[in-house]
């Protein structure tokens, strides 16, 4: 097994979990009055992790960047989370969901894992609902369900298009009780800048107070990170401002190993880029692909003149319109998982068949369906010879009926009605499967210190399926990591309060200070966002949708020479010691120049295609990822070595002892 | 476009502040309003001055960490959007534009725009939950059926982003309509019933405390919501505390 062992137990695969429990060490419930564990990031996996800690009788510390927990980027997921619930009795099970789930992630992810996922999915449905979270019901009073991306059974819960929203204020409420009850203390407006290592296990961080600048040591006995993941990278995504990559990536330089960094989820349906001043980007939600058909026209000059304002798509005749995925992939069309449907618009608009201004955009156009509804809507009412604008009219009200909020939301950033008009889509960054590499336990190759949710890498392979991520952040929140943390803190009964005055904690705050020195002692010109816009330009023409030997290595040498221009000649205004929202951005985007160099080597070394990594060296002669299991079947997990081209690499092999690795076809 | 700035500009907590005057030129219809702010500090820090400070995440409207009273209106001109979603297109060439933060004397000024809503937080602390054990020990989740009327009420009210507008929009700044949301997601569900007296009765102690002013049915809270949460919460928030006051 060598330096990562997995720790992945012994038995049957479905029994594996429960085996587990049975067998790690508790702690006695007057014993966890004695220990502390500090969580950083209270999204949905730090906020459910934090309150369960709690109320099985640790002490608990939480840190976030935002002012409330509350307002963690978990919050904007729309669509909804999985469970294997079977309600509606359509063949669902736990071997399903993880079937589903390991071979959408195109066979990276690890096989135990994802199955325990699969059988606690259940538990999180009837712990939401006890907290009073609202989900979707039916008229007998019963919950809802609907169907999500590609499976063909019902086990999606929602509410709304809000269901992270009042998931996350689930988990907000359990951890309010604990705050209550005096069990956790929230450290709101707090940054974690280093992680502590005392005889080699994580004893504690070094935080410093947003609004004060204040540089303050916490410890505890263990340390679990939450802090979601490194996306904003790309300067441009789906992301929320703040995200960042910084507690994680600080772990790692203290010596954790960073797993599969390249495997990023690209989503196909979002707000395409309107100008240079673009902050971030919006996602409208994949279900809109169920109804809406997506083409671009078939010459070049017709694309110029939309382009240009001369023609309007409305104008342009059918057998002029090019419907490219229903072309290439007859089976699927528009419904392809997210990873093809992104390449091939990409494919498009780079061969210049672009609509919008900056040519980078496809439609998304709803005609067709609100012609068939309003066709049916009509013949049902009993209109024997419906008028066109008759049809038109019903029509549009059933697609308001069903997609109603994303057509109002398209319209007030883009200021175009897609009633009227085909929508204008591109892809855009919007997850990282990759993350800290962890094992069974949730533990990194630190002792003591863990990572959940969507800063640790094991779910989810190579790609996400939709309504798997906040499955995913509550299922190690609420109940996998306050068992398996267990196992590792029964070690530590004995070992009392442990001193932030210690030498540790001298030597990391001094690194720390020094940093945060250098970052305010830049004298050229150019502010952090000028950096974070380079290095996303980078990221996203060469390690974005796909990527080749060639373009990766002149990555890396691009980011390397940003980086240390950024050193050099950074200007961040203002001083260290009080808030400082540039002084903030710096910190993130130093982190963001040397996880984008490693994140490019770990593409360069990973010669094959998968998921949301396409190598254009390795596909099919028809254009489709080629997968290599005989050389590529492995998690790469990255070790710290210093500048990220020295970083060492190490390979858990996956073991697939029960399902059979296939191709993924969609034709 | 040219648009004329004037933006509340103060150091920190204990400083004195003051508007400071601002141009900006070539401003697009389709940046939003807080990408024109990013714009403008772009240039303040070109010019080795200070950016001016706000806050902002998801901007997307969902987080609720944006807070800018714009124009003397929380969030802008527009109706039902959050500052992030508000684009320059409602703007027009040579428009001036007053930006200040949130006021309230429970949202104490922490630096330029950015206010401290912690006071939310410690309201929702004091019984904005239900005490369940999170251990996975709880019963099936259809073993509660509820009926669909009253989960999507419950939904709506659950949907507030506590954001702040309805203070900084109450002449009073008072908290009550995002204190009622919280106490009627749960007061319409059965899951939270058994502790329903306490909730509210601590709930409203707490907003009282942190020097939230009294609700006098004025009605701005629910038209400047950002996402049209009801003033009928608030009716129902005062029915639960009547009630528990007889009990109490």
């Amino acid at each position: 097994m060598g330096i990562l062992d997995s720790k992945v137990p012994k038995g049957p695969l479905a029994e594996k979990w429960t085996n587990h429990k049975n067998s790690i060490d508790l702690v006695n419930p007057a014993n966890k009055r004695n220990i502390d564990v500090i969580v950083v990031g209270t999204g949905l996996a730090g906020g459910s992790a934090a309150a369960t800690l709690a109320e099985l009788g640790y002490n608990v510390k939480t840190f976030c960047y935002q002012d409330s927990p509350r307002r963690a980027h978990s919050i904007a997921a729309q669509g909804g989370i999985n469970a294997s619930k079977n309600y509606q009795g359509d063949g669902d099970s736990d071997y399903r969901l993880f079937y589903d789930t390991i071979k959408g992630g195109d066979y990276r992810s690890r096989e135990a894992n994802v199955y325990r996922l699969a059988e606690v999915s259940t538990n999180i449905i009837d712990q939401c609902v006890a907290q009073g979270v609202p989900f979707a019901r039916e008229y007998g009073g019963l919950l809802d369900n609907r169907s999500f991306g590609g499976v063909l059974v019902s086990r999606t819960f929602y509410a709304k298009g809000q269901t992270g929203q009042q998931l996350l204020l689930g988990a907000y409420a359990a951890m309010n009780r604990q705050i209550q009850r005096g069990k956790i203390r929230s450290f709101t407006r707090h940054e974690m800048l280093d992680l502590v290592l005392i005889d080699g296990k994580a004893r504690g961080i070094i935080a410093r107070n947003l609004v004060t600048g204040e540089i303050e040591r916490h410890s505890a006995h263990a340390v679990v990170i939450a802090s979601g993941g490194y996306g904003n990278l790309f300067f441009l995504s789906t992301y929320c401002m703040g995200a960042n990559v910084m507690a994680a990536w600080r772990t790692h330089r203290r010596g954790a190993f960073f797993a599969n960094p390249c495997f990023t989820q690209i989503h196909p349906t979002c707000i395409p880029v309107s100008g240079d001043h673009q902050s971030k980007l919006t996602l409208m939600s994949e279900s809109l692909r169920n109804d809406g058909r997506i083409w671009v026209p078939k010459n070049l000059d017709d694309a110029k003149a939309i382009r240009e304002g001369k023609l309007k798509p409305t104008e342009l005749k059918e057998e002029d319109r090019d419907y490219y995925l229903e072309r290439r992939y007859p089976a699927f069309g528009n419904l392809v998982p997210r990873d093809v449907a992104s390449r091939a618009a990409k494919e498009r608009c780079d061969a210049g068949y672009g609509v919008n201004k900056t040519g980078e955009a496809v439609y998304l156009d709803f005609s067709a369906a609100i012609t068939r509804y309003g066709t049916e809507k009509a013949y049902t009412s009993g209109l024997k010879d419906p008028d066109a604008d008759t049809v038109r009219r019903l029509g549009e009200e059933i697609i308001e009926s069903k997609y109603g909020n994303l057509f109002q939301m398209y319209e007030k950033i883009v200021d175009q009605n897609p009633y009227k008009t085909p929508m204008m889509i591109y892809p855009a960054v919007h997850y990282t499967m990759g993350g800290l590499w962890v094992d069974y336990n949730l533990q990194t190759t630190i002792p003591g210190c863990y990572s959940v949710g969507e800063s640790n890498f094991s779910d989810h392979g190579a790609n996400r399926l939709g309504a798997s991520a906040l499955m995913q952040g509550l299922a190690d929140g609420y109940f996998v990591l306050p068992y398996t943390i267990g196992d590792y803190l029964s070690n530590d009964i004995r070992t009392g309060k442990i001193s932030t005055e210690r030498a540790e904690f001298d030597e990391a705050e001094k690194a720390v200070k020094e940093r945060l020195e250098k970052l305010m002692s830049g004298k050229g010109l150019h502010s952090v966002d000028y950096y974070h816009k380079k290095l996303g330009k980078i990221m996203w023409d060469k390690c974005g949708m796909s990527r080749n030997e060639k373009d990766l290595k002149q990555a890396i040498s691009e980011i390397s020479a940003l980086r240390k221009d950024f050193w050099e000649n950074v200007k961040v205004p203002g001083t260290a010691n009080s808030k400082n929202q540039e002084l903030e951005k710096a910190g993130r985007v130093a982190d963001f120049l040397e996880i984008g160099e490693l994140f490019a080597k770990d593409a360069l070394e990973r010669n094959e295609s998968c998921g949301g990594h396409f190598r254009e060296e390795y596909q099919t002669p028809e254009g489709e990822a080629l997968r290599d299991d005989e050389n590529y079947k492995y998690v790469a997990a990255w070790e710290y070595k210093g500048e990220p081209k020295d970083a060492k690499l190490h390979k858990e092999e996956l073991a697939y002892e029960f399902i059979e690795l296939k191709t993924r076809s969609y034709k | 476009m040219k648009i004329y700035l004037k933006i509340w500009r103060q150091k920190d907590a204990t400083s004195k502040g003051q508007m400071v005057k601002y141009t900006m030129d070539g401003i697009e219809g389709d940046m939003s309003f807080l990408e024109m702010l990013d714009v403008l500090n772009e240039e303040l820090i070109s010019k080795g001055e200070e950016p001016v400070e706000f806050d902002h995440d998801c901007r997307e409207g969902i987080c609720g960490t944006c807070s800018l009273q714009i124009n003397g209106r929380p969030h802008g001109p527009d109706t039902l959007i959050t500052a992030c979603q508000l684009h320059m297109r409602s703007f027009k060439d040579g428009d001036s534009i007053t930006i200040e933060p949130f006021r309230a004397k429970a949202f104490p000024v922490i630096k330029d725009l950015i206010v401290d809503r912690s006071a939310f937080d410690r309201i929702q602390q004091a019984g904005g939950y239900i005490s369940v054990n999170t251990s996975g020990n709880t019963v099936d989740a259809n073993a509660i059926p509820i009926e669909k009327e009253n989960a999507d009420d419950s939904f709506y009210a659950a949907t507030c982003i506590g954001c702040g507008a309805c203070v900084a929009a109450c002449k009073n700044a008072s908290a009550m309509l995002f204190t009622s949301a919280k106490v009627s997601q749960f007061a319409l569900l059965p899951q939270g019933r058994v502790e329903a007296t306490d909730r509210v009765m601590n709930m409203v102690r707490q907003m009282d405390l942190e020097g939230f002013g009294n609700c006098t049915n004025t009605g701005a809270c629910e038209v400047e919501c950002p996402k049209g949460i009801s003033l009928e919460n608030i009716a129902r928030m005062n029915r639960e505390y009547l009630s528990a006051s007889i009990k109490g």
